[in-house]
């Protein structure tokens, strides 16, 4: 007790050092807190890659298959049905699939790997219904010029055969295609995005293709 | 920071009062040694059995069919999730050697003693509660200890005469064993209702305690000292100097805590029973049914007395003695140091006998006891038996021996300093 001074600078310093490495330490502790939250290894494990079979899916049918809790719709095209989806452009709001609904091989006409397979969450991204498979190209209640689509039975949003939404529907934006990549010709995987090199050639083939078709429609 | 604290003051007076009284202006004796750490450690570990426990509600399904599997989700498969729950079973465990310190501590220095006796009171209402909340947070795993626990634990009720049966029947929920109404009932009770009371208790607890002062090691009153400012003399302020020394235990503590958590989380079998790692079966009983250890002292006294309804009451009693110690303890003089050779000697007699019963309870002592006997099993088991109606007396007779000893003055107690012995 000889000297009653007191040095404020160290005692500022004390105090502050103390109060940021406490801090600190809470910080580092209210993190595991919080990744808690974050989804489980068993909400991941519903997440998981799911392989279909599609040797057995006729032209024109649809097999929806659950993936990550989600349904997955699975069409083979009919030639009918792909030979009005461009013709529909004019109507849709997103014909050429610009808003990022898809993963960048998707991003053709078809918005698919190969033309005629269309594999898709059927999810309306208007409130998140399941809309209807109507595949027949006949003339609608809801749309004398139906060509083929999908029709949410919520607030009757409507989607063409490549889960395009049209104008004047409730919905904003066409339905999610989530990654998926072919195993072989009859197996598809959901869930995983094909090989960077595969990527490539999808894109290409695909870019071949439509350039092909339009030189034969004009 | 002064702007904000008058911007406060004027729209709350009562809380800046408050934390002046509780804080900054509650004068604390200066003389506080290591065994007064315990007290905010309590709080510390209370703090955090309640945020831990409120994420592992997040995840837990209180159900028969569900508990056991969402347990294990927890420790699986739920990010961190082993980690919030080793910390919640690990803080159990601190719990209650936190609070057996500082119980003990009370005994040491007197501190149930004029005018804390409320403390006391309100201190062993506390600890009661916790044992009740510790007991049902056992039981919500739902593993095999969980299940026969429950039973054992409930079943002890129905030696209560003519209304026993009925009685632990309306605690079950069911006819036969402890099921979905058991679970259900003992999950809201462990996390809401019993919580809350542990929480009012303590807010009381520290309101007494406040009102009347902290006792110290020397058991002087400081307020019988007071300086030209109308403070005690020998006493500080709680705030800064005692959460600063506090921060430093909260500082060990923890590391202990951690070494705990990440290294040994179930401390052999001691914090976490390997029979628990089963899911509950009611066909099945586990070989050796015993508490976890902070209940094996009680659990010990209980298995000594070869009578259930006698074994019973003697295991309430053993309790109930510890609420009536400020009132059967009549000396003048609180603390340890100077009080009577005797009564030094009694209550080190006390405690042994305290941590040997939960030697027994726990099934440590017949391991011991083999080192002795080698293999002769029955040696073992009487033995064994013997020492805990031994102990059992032990424990018993030192509140007899601390009645006796003050109310017939035979105690023989050191000059106790007018002022606390490390004054400059």
């Amino acid at each position: 007790m000889a000297d009653e001074s007191i040095n404020k600078g160290r005692r500022r310093f004390l105090t502050a050092s103390t109060a940021v490495i406490g801090a600190g330490g809470l910080a580092l502790t209210a993190l595991p807190f919080v990744k808690t939250w974050l989804p489980s290894a068993r909400a991941e494990a519903i997440g998981a890659p799911v392989t279909v079979s599609i040797a057995k899916i006729e032209p024109g049918q649809k097999v929806q298959v659950g993936w990550n809790k989600q349904p997955i719709d699975i069409v083979n095209r009919t030639p009918e049905q792909l030979k009005w989806l461009a013709k529909q452009d004019p109507r849709l709001r997103d014909p050429a699939s610009k808003e990022p609904q898809q993963p960048k091989y998707c991003q053709n006409p078809w918005r698919s790997i190969k033309r005629e397979w269309l594999v898709f969450i059927d999810i309306c991204t208007h409130l998140g219904c399941v809309p209807d498979y109507e595949g027949a190209v006949k003339p609608e209640p809801w749309d004398p010029e139906w060509k083929g689509g999908y029709y949410c039975p919520c607030h009757h949003s409507r989607y063409d055969m490549a889960a395009r939404v049209y104008q004047g529907v409730p919905a904003p934006l066409n339905m999610v295609v989530m990654p998926y990549h072919y195993i072989d010709d009859t197996h598809i995987e959901i869930g995983v995005d094909p090989s960077a090199d595969e990527i490539k050639q999808i894109i290409a083939a695909n870019e071949k293709l439509a350039a092909s078709l339009a030189k034969g429609a004009a | 920071m002064s702007a904000f604290t008058q911007w406060f003051n004027e729209r709350a007076p009562g809380l800046g009062v408050a934390y002046k009284k509780h804080m900054t202006e509650y004068y604390a004796p200066k003389n506080f040694n290591f065994m007064y750490y315990f007290g905010s450690l309590a709080l510390l570990v209370l703090v955090n059995q309640i945020v831990t426990g409120i994420f592992l509600t997040m995840f837990y399904n209180p159900s028969a069919a569900g508990a056991f599997d969402s347990v294990q989700y927890i420790m699986r498969d739920v990010q961190w999730g082993w980690l919030v729950r080793y910390m919640h079973e690990t803080g159990a465990s601190m719990f209650f050697i936190v609070i057996y310190l500082h119980m003990f501590r009370g005994l040491m220095y007197g501190s149930y003693k004029r005018p804390r006796e409320l403390v006391w009171l309100l201190g062993m209402f506390i600890f009661l509660a916790l044992m009740a909340e510790a007991f049902m947070g056992y039981v919500l795993p739902w593993g095999n200890m969980s299940f026969w626990g429950a039973k054992v634990i409930i079943t002890l009720f129905s030696a209560i005469p003519w209304i026993g049966e009925t009685l632990v029947h309306w605690i079950m929920g069911t006819l036969s064993v402890p099921g979905d109404p058991t679970l259900n009932r003992f999950f809201a009770l462990h996390v809401v209702a019993l919580p809350l009371v542990l929480l009012l208790l303590v807010v009381l607890h520290l309101g007494a305690l406040h009102e009347v002062g902290s006792n110290n090691p020397d058991g002087v009153e400081i307020k019988k000292h007071k300086g030209p400012d109308g403070h005690p003399l020998d006493g500080i302020p709680f705030h800064p100097y005692y959460t600063l020394k506090d921060l430093v235990g909260v500082g060990v503590f923890l590391i202990i805590c951690a070494i705990v958590i990440f290294f040994a989380p179930t401390v052999g079998g001691f914090f976490l029973e390997p029979d628990n790692l089963l899911k509950a079966n009611p066909l099945v009983t586990p070989a050796t049914i015993k508490p976890v250890w902070y209940f094996s002292p009680f659990y010990a006294i209980l298995r000594a007395i070869p009578d259930k309804g006698m074994g019973v009451l003697a295991l309430l009693l053993s309790i109930a003695s510890l609420f009536l110690v400020p009132w059967l303890d009549r000396g003048k003089v609180k603390s340890i140091r100077y009080r009577g050779t005797s009564y030094k000697v009694a209550i080190t007699i006390f405690a042994i006998a305290f941590v040997l019963l939960g030697t027994i309870g726990a099934d440590v002592m017949p391991t011991w006891l083999g080192y002795l006997y080698g293999n002769n099993a029955e040696a073992i088991v009487s033995s064994n038996l013997m020492i805990a109606r031994i102990l059992t007396i032990v424990y018993f007779a030192f509140f007899i021996f601390l009645w006796v000893y003050t109310f017939f003055g035979l105690e023989k107690t050191r000059p106790v300093p007018e002022r606390v012995t490390t004054h400059a």
